[in-house]
């Protein structure tokens, strides 16, 4: 399974980097940038690596990552 | 296939959650929504019941079911209320450690007796959160809290164990790094005709991590590692109890019926 987007809601993350550490993929990363809360939130490292396992959606504490399958 | 947008549209109140980034708690209501969703049960024959502290939060006001918000360590005695004044209700209580065994340790001692079918998912950060870190009954020997700065001189309660002993029909402990398993063992407990109880370790990066020193992805390693189906103590997860036995509001109806003849 591919990708083809993930999603970040920068509104509901709270840059806590779970989905980071549990994505077995190193899919994703954290950002330079900081959102509203003034928290780095995660940046897509590498899309193509995704196997669409949803780890992350599953660990998000605040349900700000989804996953948009091809 | 499960998805964040999904869970939002149909399952959550509101967001942003009050909880701090990274708590466990959040965890525990994506859980509880999976579960729910799994078992394709009506939301209208579910009612979530929640004490005080911050895991009462979990179904008030984020879970999208009927919810009472009730006062600290009550949850148990007002859903038994609800399902004795209706059977059919699932009926599931949120509860920090705290609330369950510190404030309202008798009510779950004896809904665990009676047998009552509710279902109630203790989580367990090892201290009072909401109220600034203060150590709990479930506080291990010697761990530092707010109000135990030297170490707790005292011992922490398996509560679990006591559970089980007090008769529940189904008793499991996981942690927040056993995602699956705990959503597998909701389903189960919503299920079970009589009294069933799940304790989640979960990360409280505020009081319990800066206590131990450790961040909630140290936490969440620390629960991965050390907390294992051959483990002791509090260490040991997986199902305890799963059993079938008669439950309250079943011998309440048959008492009933009885009196009337
Ligand atoms: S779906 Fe799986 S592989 Fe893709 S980013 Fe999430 S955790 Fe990583
Ligand atoms: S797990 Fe969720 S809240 Fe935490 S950094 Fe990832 S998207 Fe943000
Ligand atoms: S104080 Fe602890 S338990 Fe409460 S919301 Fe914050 S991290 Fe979670």
């Amino acid at each position: 399974m591919k990708a083809k987007e993930i999603i970040i809601d920068r509104n509901l993350c709270k840059g806590c980097s779970i989905c980071i550490h549990v994505c077995p993929k190193k899919t994703l990363g954290i950002s330079e940038d900081i959102n509203e809360y003034g928290l780095f939130y995660p940046k897509v490292e590498d899309l193509a690596s995704c196997i669409v396992c949803r780890l992350c959606e599953l660990y998000c504490p605040d349900f700000a990552i989804e996953v948009v399958q091809e | 296939m499960i998805t964040s947008r999904y869970i939002k549209e149909n399952y959550v109140r509101r967001l942003p959650s009050a909880f701090c980034p990274g708590c466990g708690d959040g965890q525990i209501l994506n859980a509880i929504i999976r579960a729910i969703d799994h078992l394709k049960i009506d939301r209208k024959d579910v009612a979530a019941v929640s004490g005080i502290g911050c895991s009462a939060w979990i179904p008030s006001p984020y879970l999208r079911v009927d919810s009472l918000h009730t006062t600290h360590g009550r949850p148990i005695a007002f859903a038994t209320g609800l399902k004795v004044a209706n059977p059919r209700l699932k009926v599931i209580v949120v509860s920090g450690d705290g609330d369950a065994t510190g404030i309202g340790g008798n009510h779950l001692l004896h809904a665990a007796r009676s047998n009552v079918g509710i279902t109630v998912i203790m989580v367990n950060n090892g201290l009072y959160a909401m109220t600034g870190g203060q150590v709990a009954p479930t506080t291990p020997h010697e761990a530092k809290t707010t109000t135990t700065p030297y170490g707790n001189p005292a011992f922490s309660l398996d509560v679990s164990r006591v559970v089980a002993a007090a008769g529940a029909s189904y008793v499991a402990r996981w942690t927040t790094w056993h995602m699956n398993q705990l959503i597998r063992s909701i389903e189960k407990a919503i299920m079970k005709k009589g009294f069933s109880f799940i304790e989640v370790l979960s990360q409280c990066p505020t009081y319990e991590g800066r206590m131990l020193n450790m961040d909630h992805i140290q936490m969440l390693e620390w629960f991965k590692n050390k907390f294992r189906e051959d483990a002791d103590g509090i260490y040991k997860i997986g199902e305890f109890v799963d059993i079938e036995k008669p439950e309250l509001t079943e011998e309440l109806e048959k008492m009933i019926e009885r009196v009337k003849k």
